[in-house]
Order: C-alpha cells, then sequence, then structure tokens
C-alpha cells in the first residue's frame, strides 16, 4: 500500500529561530521532508520565520512563508491557500522542533484544522500529548510494562515515612509548586532525608512533596526509533552518554552505538522502547525514548519520550546514514518501511536496524564567556549552542577527533597548548638541557625559557581539591579534569566515585594517559618509535599533538607517515560493509595495513569522479556569531558548484547541518576543520583538485586559508594575501588612506601602558577587541582608562589562532551613529579593472552602532538614510572591493554619523547577513558568489539569475534577532558590542512598520496594542523619550514609572503610574508588576548592568516572564511605528512565491 | 604483545596481535555484524569451523558474564576483532574476554583492519583461512589454507551434538530475559513435552520453550526416528547447528520418518534439515547472513521483523513447492528464503533466530506459533500464507 492518494498538499512548519536546544538540526530535518514530499508530487507549504534556512529557500516548497510561527499565522495561511484555490490538506507537525509542535497542538486545540477541513499527519494531539504530558506519559509506560523511577506523593510526615522505606536510600526530594526546585535536594542518609523532607513541606506552597528514586549516577541512553502504519518498528540507532544521569543529552558527551550494555540489556533496552512507541501511538514517523540504567544491578529505567524528529535524530542520522526525517516524511503520506528504499545500499529496503562498524562521539560547544554571569555548572537544562560530531574506528580516536573539532584550541585531549601536564614534562626537560641550548619550540615568544620553565612547574600538579571539585560537578572541562587527575594518580575507582562516569570511558581515557606516558619517554629518532607512533595515531593523535609531544616539526611527521601507510577514508555505509555503498560519506581514520602478493595494502575506500573537484569547508559547531547563516552559504556553494559541473566535496564537522547530509554535496568528509585533517584531504584528491572555497563557512576555514595556501593548496576566491590585507590593521589603514575613505581613529596594542596611551591619543570612549576573533568576542566598549586596564587585562588570552601574539585593537567609539551593513559581490580578483562589483544589500540598521552588527535588527532597504549617503555608501564599497582584488563576497560595516560616512570593518568573505539579504532581494548571492570563484564573470552570472539592478523592491524586509537569556535565569539582558544572539528571524511586508511589528512576533517579542508601559531611560536618553511616550500616550497606552520618570512625563502632561524601586518596597515595586502581568511592554535603556542591580532585575523578569523589552531608544521609534501599524490594520501572509522580484528562476533545480 | 597472523585462501595476510591462547587454527571466515552479543557469538555451536570476524570494532567491552551463555564452551575455531579495551565494565561480568579465550583455548586475533577483512570477505564470499600464533611466514600460511577442507560437504553436527544435554534452566538470570510474549502455561493440565533434536541447539531455544510451560528434553540430532518416538513427544523441534546441511544425512533421514507424526519446528540447520528431508534443496550462500539487523517478511502478515541471524546454508525457494510447502518469510535484502510451512502437515521452520541472542527478539511470536501448532495441529493462522 503506497502513498496516501488523498494528500496532495501538506504544511511543514518550522522550528523559527535558532535558540539552545533548537538549531539548525530542524532545518536539515524540514529541507529533507520538503524533498521528499515533493519526490511524490506533493505540493509542499512551508512556514518558518528564519531567513537563514535552506528550507526558506524558494526553490525547496511550493509555498514558502517566511512568517511568524504561530497558530495565527497558520490560520492565515490556511486560509490564504484556500482562498487562492489550492487548500491544504494537512500539516506534517513533527518535523519542526517543539516549536513547530506546539504551534501544531495549539492550531489543533483552538479548531484551526476543523475551520480550515485540515488535520495532522505524523503525529496526533492525543500522541502528542501522551508522550508530552507527565501523566499521559506514566500512563504509557505502565501499559508498555515499563519502569519508571519508582515515585510517591508525601502530603504528611507519615506519607513521607512510608515513602522511606518503600523508596529508600539515595532518593530526591521535590517539594510542589516552586520555582527553580528551591528547598529540593539529594538525601543519601537518613538525616539527611527527614532534613529534606521538613524544609520541602516547608517550601511547598500546597505541602507537598515528591520523594523520588534516585538516579543519582546511573547511565543515560536514548533510543531513536522509526514506526511507519503497518507497525513495523525500527531501532536506527542507540545512544549511549559519556556523562551520567543529571546533564541534559544535550549538554553531554554522547557515544555511538551504547557501549557497555551486555546484548541481553540492549535487546531489554530495545523491546522497552518499541512498547512505549506503540504504547503512546505514535503513528508514524520517528521518536526517541531515553532510559536510564542501573550500573549496580541493570535495573532499566524509561526517563522520556520525543514523539518527533528531534536534535538526538538528526545525530543519529548523521552516525549511521539512515536518513530519519526523509524517511519520516514518506511515512507520513502512507509508505511503509519496507516500500521506501534505502538509498546508501540502493539495494535494501530502509526497513532494518543499521549496523555500525565505528564509534560515533558528539560533544557539545558552550558559549559560558559570552554569558560570565551564567552559571556553568551542567544540569537537566541545556546550556549549549551547538555541537561537534566526529567519527573513527575506536571510542579514542573518535573521541580525540571530536575534541579537535571544537574548535576550543585543542588538538584533542591533551599535549596541546593547553596542558598544563605537557607544559610541567617539557619544562623537566627543559631543565636538564638547559646549559646545552635552551631553545624551546612552542612557547609563547619572546619569553625566556626559564621563566616559562618555573611557570609550568608551578602549574602542576593541579591543586588537590580543583581536581575534585571539576570531577563532581559536572563542567565543560571535566574530562581534561579526568585525564589531570589520572595523571595525577587518582585510581578509575576514585574517579567513578567523583564522576559515575562508566569506568570503560574511564579506562579509555586512561589508555591514552598511559600511551601518552610512553610516547614522552621514547626517543622519536630511536627504535620504538616507528612502533608507538602508528598505535599514537590509532587513539586518534594529532600530528601536532605528536609534534609538541616530541618536539619534532609536524612536516617531519608527514613524511614519515608516507613511510608508514595507515591513513585511509572509510565509508559510513549503515551496514559495516556487508553491502556495496554508493553514497560517497566519508570518514578518515588510520588503519593497520594487510598485504596481499608481497604489497602493503591500506584499504582506503574513496572514490573520486573522473572530474575536477571542488572542496567547500564548512563553519564547524555552531556557537555565537558563527552558526546556520554560514552554513546556509556552504549549501549554496555546494549547489552551485554541482551545477558548474565540477564535483562538490563538503568538509564539516556540525552533525547539526543541511551541509552534512550525505544528499547535499557530491563527496562528504565528516572531519574536523583543522589544518592537518584538511590537508590529508587535499592531498587524498590531488591533482583532481581545483580548489578549496573557504569564503562560506566563517572565520573556522578562513583561518585555515594561510596554512593551506602555504602547503600550496589552491584557494579559490579573494587571495590569502588579500584577505590578509583586510585583516591585518596597519596594512588597512594605509589602503584607507590610499583611498581617501575614513575610519574611526585607531590604532593597535599588544600591552596594557600601550593601550592606554592610545586610547588616551585618540580620546575616549574606545571600543576594544582582540583581531582574528568573530561574534565580537572580548569586544568592549570602554569609557575609562580604569575600563580600559580591567579590559586589557583579562582580553590578552582571546585570539582563535595558536601561537599568535594577541593584538588588541583599539578604535573610537562614535556614539550615537547609524550603522550600515554592506554585502557585495566582486570579481576584481579574476578580471583586474575588467571586473565588477556588485551590491547585494544595504542594511541599515535598527540599533545604532556600538551594538553589535549580530545582535541589531536591520531593514533592507534603509528606511532613514538619504539616497545620498547610501551612494556614497555603496562608492566606497566598490572602492574597496577593487583595493582587495575581491573574488567573490565582501561585507563591509559602515557608521554614518553626522552625514560622513565612516568605515568600521571589512570582512572579504560571506557574511552573516548573506542569507537575509538573499531572502530579501530574491538572489541567492552565495550562489553568484561561487560561480565567480570558480571564474564566470560576475555580470554573466547575474545574468543568469535575472538580476536587474534597476529594479526597486516592492517590500521592506526586517531581520530581528533572538537571545538564549531564558536559558540563563538572571543573567543581564544589555546589548552591547559582544554577541550574544542565537538567532534571527525575518518579517516581511510592504512598509517598514509591518515588516517590523512582523520581526518581533517572530522573535517572540508581539508588541503590544494596548495597556500599560513601563518607562526607565538613562539621563542621556531622558529628553528623546518624551516624543516617543506621547505617541504612545495617543494610542492608548498608560504608563508605570519610578520616580524620576515618572516626574518629567507627568511634567510633559503625560499621565503615569508610580512604582517604587525594589529595594523600597519589596511587595509592590516592578518585579511584581511583571509577575502579575500589569505591564505588557518595558522600554528601558541602561543606566547601570548587572544582575545585582534593580534594573538587571527587572530586564530578567521581563524575560522570565515572556514580556516583550526594548533596550534602545532606536528601537522604541520602530516600535511606536510598528503599533500603529497593527492598530491599523489586520496582519496577513504573502508567500515568497507571491512577491515581484523573490522567486529566481533557479537553475539548479 | 605477542604477534599474531590471519591468512585468506586469495592471498591477503593480516598482522596483528596475539588474543586469547596461542597456536593455529583453520576455518571459514564469516563476518558477524551485530555491534552486541559477542559472548552469544563465541558460544553458539554454529560456529563450529568458522573463523569469526566482527565488523563492530570495540569488542569486549561489557566482558564476559556466566549467564549469556549459549552453550557450556566456545565453539568457533578462531576470532578477530580489532580493539579489545584495558578493562571491561559491566555488572554482570566476572571476567575479560581474552582471559575468557585464553581459558577455553580459543586463537584469536586483534588490532587488524576488520572492516577491510569484512569487504575482502563481501566481495570474495566466504573463505578458508588460518590464524596463527606460531608461523608468521606468509606463503607457507596461504598454502595451509588451500588444505582445509571447505565447507560445503562437511558434517559438523557430529561435533557438537547433544552438547546441550548438561543445559540447566537456572542458567537463566535475570539480564537474560526471554521475550516476555510468552503464555505462560507452567504448571497447567496443557504442559506439552517438546524434544529437542540437538544438532548444536543455543541454549535461548530451550529458554524461550522452557517459559512458555513446556517439558523441555534434548536429544542429539544423529538418532533415529525410533529413539524418538520412543519418548512420543508432543512436539519436536529441530534447532541450529554447523556446516553443510546435505551432509547431515542421517539426521535427514529421521526427520524423514518422523515428518507426519509430530509437530515439528524447524530453526536455522533445523529449517535446512526439514526442507532437504521434505525433498527441497540447500545451497551455500556467497559470505551468508551473521548479524542482528536482518528484515524480513512474514508474507502471511505482511509485517516486517528485525532479526538474529547466522547462517552460511539456504533453501532455494523454487524447489519448496516440490516439498509440498510454501514461503512464510523472506529475507529484504536479498529475497532469500528465511521460512516455510508444509501445505498439509503440522510443520514450519525459519532459517533465522526467533530465540535471538544475540540479537533482537521481533520473531519471538514463532515460540508462541509453534504451542499453537501443538494445540491444534495446524499451522497458526499468522504463518498461513493464502496459495
Amino acid at each position: 500500500m503506497p502513498k496516501n492518494p488523498d494528500i496532495n498538499r501538506v504544511l511543514i512548519i518550522g522550528s523559527g529561530p535558532i535558540v539552545i536546544g533548537q538549531a539548525c538540526e530542524f532545518d536539515y530535518s524540514g529541507t529533507q521532508a520538503c524533498k521528499a514530499l515533493r519526490e511524490e508530487g506533493i505540493s509542499v507549504v512551508l512556514l518558518n520565520s528564519n531567513p537563514a534556512t535552506i528550507m526558506t529557500d524558494p526553490e525547496v516548497a511550493d509555498r514558502t512563508y517566511i512568517e511568524p510561527v504561530t497558530p495565527e499565522t497558520v490560520d492565515l495561511i490556511l486560509q490564504n491557500e484556500s482562498d487562492r484555490g489550492t487548500p491544504v490538506d494537512c500539516i506534517l507537525p513533527t518535523l519542526g522542533g517543539q516549536t513547530g509542535l506546539n504551534c501544531a497542538m495549539t492550531v489543533s486545540e483552538r479548531g484551526i484544522l476543523e475551520k480550515h477541513n485540515a488535520y495532522l499527519i505524523g503525529a496526533d494531539r492525543e500522541t502528542i500529548h501522551r508522550a508530552e504530558d507527565r501523566t499521559g506519559f506514566k500512563e504509557s509506560c505502565a501499559e508498555a510494562g515499563v519502569d519508571l523511577p519508582r515515585s510517591v506523593v508525601a502530603h504528611t510526615i507519615e506519607d513521607a515515612e512510608s515513602a522511606y522505606t518503600e523508596i529508600g536510600l539515595p532518593c530526591c526530594i521535590r517539594p510542589a509548586y516552586t520555582l527553580g526546585g528551591s528547598g529540593g535536594g539529594f538525601a543519601t542518609t537518613r538525616e539527611q532525608f527527614d532534613y529534606l523532607v521538613r524544609s520541602g513541606f516547608d517550601a511547598s506552597r500546597n505541602h507537598e512533596i515528591l520523594i523520588e528514586e534516585s538516579l543519582y549516577g546511573w547511565k543515560e541512553f536514548e533510543m531513536e526509533l522509526m514506526r511507519d502504519r503497518n507497525d513495523n518498528v525500527v531501532v536506527v540507532c542507540s545512544i549511549e552518554n559519556l556523562d551520567p544521569m543529571g546533564v541534559h543529552t544535550g549538554d553531554s558527551i554522547t557515544v555511538a552505538p551504547s557501549q557497555t550494555l551486555t546484548d541481553a540489556e540492549y535487546q531489554n533496552m530495545r523491546d522497552a522502547s518499541i512498547a512505549i512507541m506503540r504504547a503512546v501511538g505514535v503513528e508514524t514517523g520517528g521518536a526517541n525514548v531515553q532510559f536510564a540504567i542501573s550500573p549496580t544491578d541493570g535495573r532499566l529505567v524509561a526517563i522520556e519520550m520525543n514523539p518527533r524528529v528531534s536534535r538526538s535524530s538528526a545525530l543519529a542520522s548523521k552516525a549511521t546514514g539512515f536518513p530519519i526525517a526523509k524517511i519520516a516524511a514518506k511515512l507520513a503520506i502512507g509508505y511503509a518501511l519496507d516500500e521506501i528504499r534505502n538509498d546508501i545500499t540502493r539495494e535494501t529496503p530502509a526497513c532494518f536496524e543499521p549496523t555500525i562498524d565505528y564509534c560515533v562521539v558528539k560533544m557539545p560547544r558552550w558559549t559560558f564567556e559570552k554569558f560570565p554571569e551564567s552559571d556553568e555548572t551542567l544540569t537537566t537544562q541545556m546550556k549549549s549552542i551547538g555541537e561537534a560530531m566526529a567519527i573513527g574506528r575506536t571510542f579514542k580516536e573518535a573521541f580525540q577527533k571530536c575534541i579537535r573539532s571544537m574548535e576550543i584550541k585543542r588538538n584533542g585531549l591533551g599535549l596541546d597548548t593547553q596542558d598544563a601536564w605537557l607544559d610541567f614534562k617539557r619544562a623537566e626537560r627543559a631543565q636538564t638541557l638547559r646549559g646545552e641550548n635552551g631553545s624551546l619550540k612552542g612557547r609563547r615568544s619572546g619569553e625566556p625559557v626559564h621563566d616559562w620553565a618555573e611557570r609550568a612547574a608551578r602549574q602542576w600538579p593541579i591543586a588537590d581539591e580543583i581536581v575534585r571539585e571539576k570531577l563532581l560537578e559536572p563542567c565543560q572541562g571535566r574530562p581534561y579534569y579526568i585525564r589531570y587527575a589520572l595523571k595525577m594518580g587518582y585510581s578509575i575507582d576514585t574517579i567513578y566515585e567523583l564522576t559515575k562516569i562508566d569506568k570503560w570511558f574511564l579506562s579509555q581515557i586512561n589508555d591514552l594517559c598511559e600511551l601518552e606516558d610512553e610516547l614522552l619517554n621514547t626517543d622519536p629518532e630511536g627504535p620504538q618509535a616507528e612502533s608507538l607512533y602508528c598505535r599514537a595515531l590509532q587513539a586518534g593523535y594529532s600530528y601536532a599533538q605528536l609534534s609538541r609531544a616530541w618536539n619534532v616539526d609536524t612536516a617531519r611527521l608527514r613524511t614519515f607517515a608516507q613511510k608508514h601507510p595507515g591513513h585511509c577514508y572509510k565509508s559510513v555505509d549503515t551496514c559495516a560493509a556487508e553491502f556495496e555503498a554508493y553514497t560517497p560519506y566519508y570518514y578518515s581514520t588510520h588503519e593497520t595495513p594487510f598485504r596481499r602478493n608481497g604489497e602493503l595494502i591500506v584499504d582506503d575506500e574513496l572514490t573520486l569522479p573522473d572530474k575536477e573537484c571542488v572542496i567547500i569547508l564548512g563553519g564547524g559547531p555552531n556557537r555565537i556569531g558563527q552558526a546556520i547563516e554560514f552554513d546556509y552559504c556552504c549549501v549554496h556553494a555546494v549547489q552551485a558548484t554541482r551545477a558548474s559541473g565540477c564535483v562538490a566535496i563538503m568538509v564539516n564537522s556540525n552533525p547539526e547541518t543541511v551541509s552534512t547530509d550525505y544528499d547535499t554535496s557530491d563527496i562528504l568528509f565528516f572531519e574536523p576543520l583543522v589544518i592537518e585533517d584538511v590537508l590529508n584531504i587535499t592531498t587524498a584528491i590531488g591533482d583532481k583538485l581545483k580548489g578549496v572555497i573557504v569564503q562560506f563557512g566563517g572565520q573556522t576555514p578562513l583561518n585555515l586559508a594561510k596554512g593551506l595556501a602555504a602547503a600550496g593548496v589552491p584557494i579559490l576566491g579573494t587571495t590569502v594575501d588579500d584577505i590578509h590585507l583586510a585583516e591585518d590593521r596597519s596594512q588597512f589603514q594605509q589602503i584607507m588612506n590610499e583611498l581617501g575613505l575614513v575610519q574611526p581613529p585607531s590604532d593597535v596594542a599588544y600591552a596594557v601602558d600601550e593601550a592606554v596611551e592610545i586610547a588616551q591619543r585618540i580620546g575616549f570612549p574606545v571600543m576594544v577587541r582582540p583581531s582574528f576573533v568573530l561574534g565580537g568576542r572580548a569586544m568592549e566598549i570602554c569609557n575609562s582608562e580604569d575600563d580600559l586596564r580591567r579590559y586589557m587585562d583579562t582580553a590578552l588570552s582571546a585570539s582563535d589562532v595558536e601561537d599568535t601574539r594577541v593584538a588588541i585593537l583599539i578604535d573610537r567609539f562614535l556614539q550615537d551613529a547609524i550603522e550600515v551593513d554592506v554585502d557585495a559581490v566582486s570579481d576584481f580578483g579574476l578580471y583586474g579593472d575588467e571586473g565588477t562589483c556588485t551590491i547585494c544589500g544595504v542594511m541599515e540598521h535598527i540599533e545604532e552602532a556600538g551594538v553589535h552588527s549580530g545582535d541589531s535588527a536591520c531593514a533592507i532597504p534603509p528606511y532613514s538614510i538619504s539616497r545620498m549617503i547610501i551612494d556614497e555608501i555603496e562608492r566606497q564599497t566598490r572602492a574597496l572591493a577593487r583595493r582587495l582584488n575581491v573574488t567573490g563576497l565582501m561585507n563591509i560595516q559602515f557608521a554614518i554619523k553626522s552625514r560622513r560616512v565612516y568605515v568600521l570593518e571589512v570582512n572579504p568573505r560571506a557574511s552573516r547577513t548573506v542569507p537575509f539579504v538573499s531572502k530579501a532581494t530574491g538572489i541567492p548571492w552565495a550562489k553568484v558568489a561561487t560561480e565567480v570563484m570558480l571564474g564566470r564573470p560576475l555580470c554573466t552570472v547575474l545574468t543568469k539569475y535575472d538580476y536587474d539592478p534597476d529594479k526597486t523592491l516592492d517590500h521592506v524586509s526586517v531581520k530581528e534577532v533572538v537571545f538564549p537569556f531564558n536559558k540563563f535565569p538572571g543573567v543581564d539582558v544589555v546589548m552591547g558590542p559582544e554577541m550574544r544572539s542565537t538567532g534571527e528571524v525575518m518579517g516581511i511586508d510592504k512598509k517598514f512598520a509591518m515588516a517590523f511589528a512582523k520581526a518581533q512576533m517572530a522573535a517572540g517579542q508581539t508588541l503590544p496594542t494596548d495597556g500599560c508601559i513601563y518607562i526607565s531611560v538613562n539621563d542621556a536618553d531622558k529628553p528623546f523619550i518624551l516624543p516617543i511616550a506621547r505617541e504612545l500616550a495617543e494610542m492608548g497606552f498608560s504608563f508605570v514609572a519610578t520616580a524620576g520618570t515618572r516626574d518629567r512625563l507627568s511634567a510633559a502632561g503625560i499621565e503615569c503610574e508610580l512604582v517604587k524601586r525594589i529595594s523600597q518596597n519589596p511587595n509592590n515595586n516592578m518585579l511584581k508588576w511583571i509577575e502579575q502581568n500589569r505591564v505588557q511592554l518595558l522600554i528601558n535603556t541602561a543606566t547601570v548592568t548587572g544582575r545585582y542591580t534593580d534594573e538587571g532585575k527587572i530586564r530578567a523578569a521581563s524575560v522570565r516572564y515572556g514580556i516583550p523589552l526594548i533596550t534602545t531608544l532606536t528601537e522604541a521609534h520602530a516600535a511606536v511605528e510598528a503599533i500603529h501599524a497593527m492598530q491599523a490594520g489586520e496582519v496577513t501572509v504573502k508567500a515568497l512565491q507571491d512577491y515581484d522580484n523573490m522567486s529566481t528562476s533557479d537553475s539548479n533545480r | 604483545m605477542s604477534q599474531c597472523t590471519l591468512a585468506f585462501e586469495d592471498g591477503s595476510v593480516f598482522t596483528g596481535h596475539a588474543l586469547g591462547a596461542t597456536g593455529t587454527a583453520t576455518g571459514e571466515s564469516v563476518f558477524h555484524t551485530g555491534m552486541t552479543g559477542y559472548q552469544e557469538v563465541l558460544t553458539d555451536p554454529s560456529y563450529t569451523g568458522q573463523i569469526v570476524t566482527m565488523t563492530y570494532p570495540l569488542i569486549g567491552n561489557y566482558g564476559i558474564n556466566p549467564v549469556d551463555i549459549e552453550s557450556a564452551r566456545v565453539y568457533l575455531s578462531g576470532f578477530v576483532a580489532k580493539e579489545l579495551p584495558t578493562q571491561y565494565s559491566n555488572h554482570l561480568a566476572t571476567q575479560s574476554l581474552s582471559e575468557y579465550l585464553a581459558e577455553q583455548g580459543i586463537i584469536g586475533i586483534r588490532g587488524v583492519d576488520t572492516r577491510a577483512i569484512t569487504r575482502i570477505l563481501r566481495d570474495h564470499g566466504a573463505m578458508r583461512s588460518i590464524i596463527s600464533t606460531e608461523c608468521t611466514d606468509a606463503e607457507e600460511l596461504i598454502s595451509r589454507t588451500r588444505e582445509i577442507p571447505a565447507m560445503t560437504g562437511q558434517n559438523l553436527v557430529t561435533a557438537v551434538a547433544n552438547h546441550a544435554a548438561n543445559f540447566r534452566m537456572d542458567h537463566v538470570s535475570p539480564a537474560t530475559q526471554v521475550s516476555n510474549s510468552g503464555t505462560d502455561l507452567q504448571g497447567g493440565p496443557d504442559r506439552k513435552r517438546v524434544l529437542v533434536l540437538d544438532c548444536g541447539v543455543k541454549y535461548n531455544i530451550l529458554r524461550e520453550l522452557n517459559t512458555r510451560g513446556c517439558d523441555v528434553e534434548t536429544i542429539t540430532g544423529l538418532t533415529s526416528s525410533n529413539a524418538v518416538l520412543e519418548r512420543n513427544p508432543d512436539a519436536i523441534l529441530v534447532g541450529n547447528g554447523p556446516g553443510d546441511p546435505e551432509a547431515v544425512q542421517e539426521c535427514i533421514e529421521t526427520l524423514k520418518a518422523l515428518i507426519g507424526k509430530v509437530p515439528i519446528f524447524g530453526i536455522c540447520l533445523g529449517h535446512q534439515l526439514l526442507a532437504s528431508a521434505l525433498g527441497a534443496d540447500t545451497y551455500k550462500l556467497k559470505f551468508g547472513h551473521h548479524g542482528a539487523n536482518h528484515p524480513v517478511r512474514n508474507l502471511a502478515t505482511g509485517r516486517v521483523e528485525i532479526t538474529s541471524q547466522n547462517h552460511g546454508f539456504a533453501v532455494d525457494a523454487n524447489s519448496l513447492t516440490q516439498a509440498g510447502a510454501r514461503p512464510t518469510h523472506i529475507n529484504l535484502n536479498d529475497e532469500s528464503l528465511e521460512g516455510f510451512a508444509h501445505n498439509d502437515l503440522p510443520l514450519f521452520a525459519v532459517q533465522y533466530h526467533p530465540e535471538a541472542a544475540p540479537g533482537p527478539r521481533d520473531a519471538a511470536y514463532l515460540f508462541d506459533a509453534f504451542l499453537q501448532m501443538i494445540h491444534t495441529q495446524s499451522i497458526p493462522e499468522n504463518l498461513l500464507v493464502a496459495t
């Protein structure tokens, strides 16, 4: 029984902006689903507010709505489609993460489905409820015969007593109805139990506590399943968490497949997961079930279930090669698993369980450095922003490759510049070498050997209490401290007691430690070195680590490698080589060669088509400042490369992405984006390599460009030297002078005093930042010398590139300037003066200069700057493109102050605004740039994409960002030069005001059209708030403010209620107003910042209670306009395909 | 760390580290694709005469425990793994895999490219091979592989028949759960007596029958039909076992005499032997099916089950008609025959392992079907394929 003939049009709901816990994996799953459905002749209507997604490319779906992901929008879309005579038959809610699922649930509950005669496919309301609701899930598990953690609800001391007997120790005591679990805890002794019961009753509003079996230290697992309408169920992948229960799976290091279960235990878990899936009633599609297993007696309990495609489904897909989202879409429209083919083997059906012959490790990537006020302890609340995945033939290899993939200045578990133990060992060696020859490779330049050696000696061993604390409290550095502990002589048993990490994992890490000892005790020239070298590579050590441990050049290690072959590529084939695989999805490994007829053979599976190959380097793990936007560009580069007839080869380490879908490129290497791994790939491709594209993956590939070029690898696009010109301050300043362009006065400092001298020369306030970083890391505005000194002391270690002297850039900060972002594409690098440069888009920021460009809202076309200024900006852009010989994309940030244009920053690469500009203008700029880099003249390419420079846009597009503050409770919410947003949304409409209003809705900050507004602005802003308040008053809003602002408003004749400061009145202050929902909007420009200030508390509270917060005057102005528009007219929706110049005919389809 | 060499008849020679016992062993090389279950593989008598390469690279992680055993000892000839851990970890484990292999006198090799071996076996087919810690001379080893008797024509059942005579139900532990779909007939008046023809039967087949309330007795598979009938069983199960089915003529003869007299259920080698006894043909597969992820369609229900498999020979589906039987199960990967039922008699068989161990338990319903067949003396509904 193939597909259901009644389904002709399906609405897919996307997951909206990237937030913690919901990243590009849903672009990956949504894009797969769109492709899968359209393959079957089904029309796809798509809703997603995130412009940086591939799924919102106009050619991916038939009808693309970049609109807020809300039930109201769904209602409008269903109406719109039915008015057009093409009604939607059903909604597929299981591919857009929790956002998509929640939206579909509300749509269903509000009767919107019935209204439009549509229904849900994949999962219905009851199923979703049974999986997501605590009681529903409990009942389902009972029905399935699967245990849950034992628990008892107690209302009296007697209840608690019987619970003590029933559940025993250790146990968890949680008071009901308290926020953030206060008053609860973990009891291991009778005394603790009694105490927690008493304090729990006190803390609970209704004198109720939950006493639950403690799963502390239990092993955690996840099962990824698929079910079809014939009740066939397969397990796609099992995943074991290295971190035991207590750390969110998204924050755990995870390993696939499970490692420490016997077959019988594994099968018990498999049976339980299938029984739960059936009991919950997931009809078709993917789901995952999490389990905990006691390490002492093997007891299995279910923890939770997701009745949809999830983050771990994306991981499971990449880990096994089984395309879960694609299959889920096919199952939803009626296919059975055995009716779908396995693309990888071609011959076998999708109804099977992948078996893998490698080990996969995933690691989370955190960005705590951006939120210094947040608690870094890992808990059941997910905090990581991104992740990397690595594949190896052994756990050790995959583990080290994964650490290397994280781009955290580590080459592996140890033996790198971050390794205190190695520093100590090298210092020991240096001491013995002293007198003979004091020079040592790898130390910071300029530092005398003995200083360095003494410092190293002071750092080792690590203080015992620090090690214990790091092991006891789950935190991001824990794996490295486990290694340190082992080096310091802690036994595996002791470390197990502290971490509860399974001894198998600990012993694997111990193997690495012992191998390192051996390495250090072996003469690299000696007879033992050879076999040790091979063993080390097999254990995942990089040349960088070996070179540091042995004090030899990486170049020498490469020569060594040629003499001792072993490096090879193996494919991910879903079947452990049982069948031939056709999908070229590779990972690198080191293997032991074998012999046949006297010949030494390394079984390398890489096969290349007989065509020119182009490598596109991806962006690695998502982080703030480098996320889905760059993956979007990479995917476009791949598409354009394929269309041009070259072989497109993708290299990336981020499992959440569309770029690592084996369907996206011709060849996929799932590899760390580290110079040696990339050089191994270019070597393997050899003469067929046309070049490497480094322009699209953000700073990651750009950081590799120099090393690649030095090794003779051709770089496509703007040359490495020209990239360097733009990045090197002094050379760039020269160019600016030469072109007669203006920059804010600036200089470079390498030391504290130097910085102070410079700042005094150019004048405070100054903007400071280290060179070579992305996303404004460690960027700050300093108003005084004290600020600057404090900054310099801490910031000297933020550069991403190893072993370069840290340069700090100091710019005069232009207060109240308008900031403008420009993306342009050019072919000057290829055609010199014959070349051209085209402006992709000029974006006017809504926040003033000083707020990081990645955190600013912006609009295309500009809404307040004059044509003359825009022309000047375009002229300067072209001049820079010419001078820097740009081939491909470039991004320039300008500031406009007093009608004067300043150049703030030039990046000769694709910027994170490229997807937004592409969506706003209807031209796929990354594809245009790729074709240029491959050698075609820009004007020819533009003609192909129907680009008309004279055409004006008939709509305005506004980009707004979203912040992860809700995951860092209490942290103050202020914008600054350090980028902290995780994602973006886009609002499109005829006029700026409505486009801005939609962007706010999409960002989850729907502006109110009536109610009360809290106003609190700093002194500088006070004169400017009055006209804003007056307009809002005219629109019917009431106000509340503290004394100062209230007086000012009253004096201007604007009525305003008075509210006390938090400290003045604990029962009636702004926090209470927010809590009681008495205020609908906050306009607050910061006077002081920090989580302990009144202001900081109020801002944090607005996040917690979801009340829109405006923190700049410019944004307040925009909001006034938007509210006007919302009051004046209904919100409408429009598909990209209905805009005049948005749906370019794309030659790639 | 002493060196060990694995050589194949096609001339491929792999050098690695010795694992377990020292010496030299020969056999037919096959690969097993399950990611867990090495202990069950090691103790499965069906692997007699074979050198088994595990495709999953990390083997031995959870050690060896006293309960997950399918026989009292290791039967395979040699064992090939990519990497063994320094330390195993599991609450049930009592010893490491390498200690166990050494204790059992089994020669293994580790540190070799098991994926390369798998690809060679996939392309070339199962091969004669030799594993040695004594001889490192490649040429000598290769030439010795050519002296190893081919699997086709070998009666290996003689080496394992009646091994289960010592089986006790207390070998079952909490972790070795048998499937929970069993109907509990324990102690009831309907208690059935099942005689298992032991050609190398896995313990879990006995456990599955036992949990379903059967009185299970085993008898050597190389017995006469009279000896079987003397015991007056309610039904017969012919279990799994090693080698070429055609070579086990005495058992085929016994079955010929039993067919039609009692309900019979065949598993794996039992499936092949029953097919032969009925007059159907068997043949050798290129590299067989050894793993835990093979999709099989039940032709009566249309449902797909993920199955545990271990066989190098198969029954020719086309020859079933002449045997008065019809296919009940088909492998979705290569469309080979995975099960059949007799047209008239209470007799059915499957090529794969409904008792799992190792592998998924999707097919445990076949034991219930067997019991139902004993009660009704006819093929149960869920195996009844319309003509």
